[in-house]
Formats: structure tokens, C-alpha cells, sequence
């Protein structure tokens, strides 16, 4: 290990020890919630700025064995789960306060959490990836239980658990089949190494249980049973931030190992697109079409992020760089605007899963215009409708699906898009024409919040408006 | 290929057979005259005061836990210290990050009075 190395790994690495201190704080401290949230924030920014750093002075090396990687997409990663964590932890207060979660771990596992993932996003070998996958996994199902006393809360963190456990059990499993046929676990080795595997169906075997390993993290259909159920369980702060940052990270992770082999012009590689594509029309579908059926705007939005990775997928289906950087620029979309979506929701929700249905944004129009009209653009952007970050992000990847020769995919992808309208729009139609039923007592948005849902509008806008931006980071 | 597992295969095989053979053989063989002492759990053993099924305290699961933790911490503890000299100076510093860390975490369940019993 040298200087580089730490120089290096200095993002992840401040962030892991802002988690521990936090966890001291919150021991030794009374009454800590103020300080651990402004440590989090000092924290994430730390990381923020020694990934920039990275990014400017080391673009593209590797470090610790090869073990990690610099630059590029990595940083849009750090960027996407910082700024996620910095979202989250601004909403988080007040909402928690109000619905009765608690407090005393939040922060901690929130920073823990976030290193796993900017663990995974810099990862250049699988090993990195599980541990990274891992750290931010078992964070999550103690954050999807954060409620104690609520029972749905409880059975979130409890599935979430047990098929969170039997995912990552796949997904080791094919990292050690795949170290079985082609002899490391390093990314750019794996893909160099298929060429010649003396057991290509132990090769194919591995990469397809990594592929059902990851395709559950980020619930993918037909893994994807467990994301209603927990996400609506789960405090919505928590939801957000799983739906978007999670998510993110398992792409990140998804994407480390799959570029290379798809560049590599392994045999059997045309099938294991099919498979993917399949998986990605699986999760449009699926997922558009039950969110229509959902009276639960929790739940809606849950059925909704399966057709997100739907959209996500088709990236990976079309396998080529153009895939990579339209996953990454949808990801940082996506995080804008679903964060977003879900702090509105955060904000309107009441104890016990109250104002939580669909019928309860009736007229919202009229007593929270303020609310209404950021509402809308979210759904705006979720749905894909120009000039909003959503759109684009569709049209890097429906435009990567073509230049693969997947044209049909992508007219999948356009055909959920339109599905999609029914139950996005259809909430801003709730909103703005209906009559509202009985009284909404409101719960005000303190500042923090306010500028937690600033930060989402500026960035659904701005990057909207040039998204050129981004893909620059990520080719650099 | 194939032939290398030949031993394997006769091992599961043999465990196997061994299972079912002995527990068939003596429920053909022996003479079963059961009664009502004979059909307990434990048949010379003490008399069962209540169900198993009870409620343990979380204190019990809480310290379970916390021994797995600081188990690990031992595991990893011996190698490093039996081949302390070839590993060098990298290595005590990586193991002083490690117990560090570890030591974060028993500030924090000392403070978190994880482990007062009552």
C-alpha cells in the first residue's frame, strides 16, 4: 500500500471514517441528532471533493492491486451516492421526527452505507464489489427497519433481509465459478481470460447467477418481488434513497463487470444479450404495468423503479460504450428526480401511513400549489418528457439499443414510456382537477427540506438543459 | 474427468446407504413394545417442566452477537501474530486500522449499554 493507493481511495475513505466518528458522536454524545447530521453533510462533501480530486489528478488508474479504479464514471458514482446522502440527510430530520422512526443509528448507517457503495463504484474486481455490495446491504435492512414500532416496517427490513441474503448468496456463487473457469476475479483478467477458458459453460454459469445476484439488487423482474413490499415498509427517506443510491450501486457494479466481457467478443456473448434484453422488456412491462393498478402512491412509485431498471437494462443489453454512459447519465437523473418524488411524498405522509393513497393528493393543487407544481415535474421528468433529465437519459438509452441493433428494445422501452403517462400524469390530473375528499391537515417543509427539494428541481432542470455535461465526466 | 470423482460419489453413496440401513434395520429387527415412559424425549432424563417454545430476552441474541464480532476479531488476530515477522510493518499498521475500528464499535455498544444485563 502506498501513497497513492490511500491518495487514491481518499473519497471512500473519508467518508468511512466520518461513519465511524458519527458513530462515536452519537454514543457520547447527548442529544446528537444536530451535530451527526452537519457531520454527515461536512463528510459527504469531504468525499465529494476527494473524489473530484481523483478525477482531475489520477483520471483512469488503478490502485490497491488493481483492486480499485479512478476516474470517470467512478466519480459520477461518488457523485450520485453523495449527493443522494446529502439529499437524504437534509429530509431525513424532519420527517423522521415526525412519523415516530428513529434516530439513534440513521446516520451512521447512512455513511457506512454510502462507502459500500463508492466501494462498488470504484471497484475494478469482484472481490471489492461483494464487500462493497455487502456493506451497503446489510445498512439497508437495518435502515428499511428503522421504525421499530411499525409492523410493515418490521416485515420490510425482515424480507428485504432474508432474499437480500439469498441474492448475494448467487452472487458469490458466480463470482466463484467464474474464478473456477477463467482462474481471477479481476474484471479486465475475467474478460481477457474467457477467450481461452478450457469450461465455458462454468464461465457462462457464473456470469449468469452474478447476473441474477445483481439483477435482484437492483429488482430487476423477475427479481423484483421483494420492492413493493419494501419500499413501501420501508421510512420514506429511507425508500429514496434505497430506490436511487441502491440502485445506482448495483448498476455501477453490474456495469464494472460486464464492460469488459461484452467488449472482449467472448462466444455465447449474443445470448447472454438476449437474456439481458429479455430481462430489461420483463421489468418495463411488469413494472409499468402494475404501478397502473396501485392505489398507493408508495407502492406506484416502487412498481415504477422496477420499470426504471427496466429502462436501465437495456443499457446493459446493448453493451456497447454508449450503453455505459447513458446508464450513468440515467442514473444521475434518476436520482434527482425519484429522490425528489419520494420527498414530496415524505412531506405530505402523516403517522401511520397516513395521506399516503392517491385519493389523498386530490386537489393538492389548490392547498399546496408549491408542492403540486414540484410534484408534477417530477412526474414530468419520470415519465420522460422533454426538457426535463428523464428524457434525456431515455434517449441515451433507447439510442444505445439502436446503434446495437436492438431497435425492437427500444420500441419496448418507448411503448412502457407511453404506459407510464397513465399513472404519472395521471397523479398530476388527481392534483390539479379533482375535487379534494375531507380535510389535509399540512405538514410545513422546514428549510432543510426546502433545500433538499430545490437541490432535486435544479438538478432535474439543469441537467436536462446540458446533458452534455455529463457525459463528458463519464468518457473522461 | 469423470473417473476422479468415482470416490466421491462411492463416499455419498456409503453415507447414504449407512443412514437409511441403520435406522430401517433396527426398526425391522429389534422388538418394538412401546410405553408411555419409552415415547418421551428423554427417557431417563429429568421431568419436562414446560415447552421449549418461550420468549427469550433480545439481551440473549444481543450478546451473541456481540461474541461473534469480537470472535472475528481473534480469527484474524492468531495468523497475524503467529507470522507476525514476515509480514512486516504493513501489516501491524493494517491491523491496528482493524482493531481501531473495532474498538469504535465497543466504545459504542459500552455507551449504548448493550451489555448491562438488566
Amino acid at each position: 500500500m502506498t501513497q497513492t493507493d490511500l491518495l487514491a481511495g481518499l473519497a471512500i475513505e473519508i467518508v468511512s471514517i466520518f461513519a465511524l466518528i458519527i458513530m462515536l458522536t452519537d454514543a457520547l454524545v447527548e442529544r446528537s441528532t444536530r451535530l451527526c447530521e452537519t457531520l454527515s453533510i461536512v463528510g459527504l462533501l469531504g468525499g465529494l471533493a476527494a473524489s473530484a480530486y481523483a478525477h482531475l489528478t489520477m483520471p483512469g488508474q488503478t490502485a490497491f492491486n488493481g483492486m480499485i479504479v479512478v476516474g470517470g464514471m467512478s466519480t459520477l458514482y461518488d457523485a450520485i451516492f453523495c449527493g443522494a446522502g446529502i439529499m437524504t440527510v437534509l429530509l431525513a430530520r424532519e420527517y423522521l421526527t415526525r412519523v415516530g422512526g428513529m434516530f439513534d443509528e440513521f446516520y451512521t448507517l447512512l455513511m457506512m452505507s454510502i462507502a459500500g457503495m463508492m466501494l462498488m463504484g470504484h471497484s475494478a474486481d469482484s472481490m471489492p464489489m461483494f464487500v462493497g455490495l455487502e456493506v451497503m446491504s446489510i445498512c439497508f435492512y437495518v435502515m428499511a427497519g428503522l421504525m421499530r414500532n411499525k409492523l410493515s416496517s418490521n416485515e420490510a427490513a425482515l424480507k428485504y433481509f432474508l432474499l437480500g441474503a439469498f441474492a448475494s448468496g448467487f452472487l458469490l456463487y458466480g463470482i466463484a465459478l467464474v474464478y473456477g473457469s477463467v482462474g481471477s476475479t479481476a474484471y479486465s483478467a475475467i474478460a481477457a481470460k474467457a477467450l481461452s477458458t478450457q469450461f465455458p459453460t462454468l464461465f457462462w454459469v457464473g456470469i449468469g447467477m452474478m447476473i441474477i445476484g445483481l439483477g435482484f439488487k437492483v429488482a430487476a423482474f423477475p427479481f423484483h418481488q421483494w420492492a413493493p413490499d419494501v419500499y413501501h415498509g420501508a421510512p420514506t427517506v429511507v425508500t429514496g434513497f434505497m430506490s436511487t443510491a441502491g440502485k445506482a450501486a448495483a448498476f455501477s457494479g453490474f456495469v464494472g463487470f460486464i464492460a469488459p466481457t461484452m467488449a472482449s467478443g467472448v462466444p455465447g456473448l449474443e445470448k447472454a444479450k438476449v437474456i439481458l434484453a429479455l430481462l430489461a422488456v420483463g421489468s418495463m412491462l411488469v413494472g409499468n404495468i402494475t404501478a397502473l393498478a396501485q392505489t398507493n402512491v408508495k407502492r406506484m412509485l416502487a412498481y415504477s423503479s422496477v420499470a426504471h431498471a427496466g429502462y436501465l437494462m437495456i443499457g446493459l443489453a446493448a453493451g456497447n460504450a454508449a450503453g455505459w454512459t447513458g446508464i450513468t447519465y440515467y442514473l444521475v437523473a434518476y436520482l434527482f428526480m425519484q429522490i425528489g418524488a419520494f420527498a414530496v411524498v415524505g412531506i405530505l405522509e402523516r403517522e401511520n401511513g397516513g395521506n399516503l393513497t392517491v385519493d389523498d393528493y386530490r386537489g393538492l393543487a389548490r392547498r399546496r400549489p408549491g408542492l403540486a407544481l414540484v410534484m408534477s415535474l417530477f412526474m414530468f421528468s419520470l415519465t420522460g418528457i422533454p426538457p426535463f433529465a428523464g428524457f434525456f437519459g431515455k434517449y441515451y438509452l433507447f439510442n444505445a439499443a439502436i446503434q446495437a441493433d436492438l431497435t425492437w428494445l427500444a420500441i419496448v422501452g418507448v411503448v412502457s414510456s407511453v404506459i407510464s403517462v397513465w399513472f404519472y400524469l395521471g397523479l398530476v390530473v388527481i392534483m390539479y382537477f379533482r375535487e379534494p375528499l375531507g380535510e389535509m391537515e399540512g405538514g410545513e417543509a422546514s428549510i432543510s427540506s426546502r433545500t433538499a427539494l430545490a437541490l432535486s428541481i435544479i438538478g432535474t432542470l439543469l441537467i436536462g438543459l446540458i446533458p452534455q455535461a455529463i457525459i463528458n465526466i463519464a468518457a473522461r | 474427468m469423470i473417473e476422479q470423482y468415482i470416490p466421491v460419489i462411492a463416499m455419498i453413496v456409503t453415507g447414504i446407504l449407512f443412514g437409511v440401513v441403520s435406522v430401517k434395520a433396527h426398526e425391522i429387527l429389534g422388538p418394538q413394545r412401546p410405553n408411555k415412559s419409552k415415547e418421551t424425549p428423554y427417557e431417563s432424563g429429568m421431568e419436562p417442566v414446560a415447552s421449549a417454545h418461550e420468549r427469550f430476552s433480545v439481551k440473549f441474541y444481543l450478546v451473541a452477537m456481540l461474541f461473534i464480532l469480537f470472535d472475528i476479531e481473534i480469527v484474524f488476530m492468531y495468523p497475524w501474530a503467529a507470522s507476525f515477522r514476515e509480514l512486516g510493518g504493513f501489516a501491524l499498521w493494517a491491523m491496528l486500522l482493524f482493531v481501531v475500528t473495532l474498538f469504535v464499535g465497543y466504545i459504542y455498544i459500552v455507551k449504548k449499554k448493550a451489555l448491562k444485563w438488566d
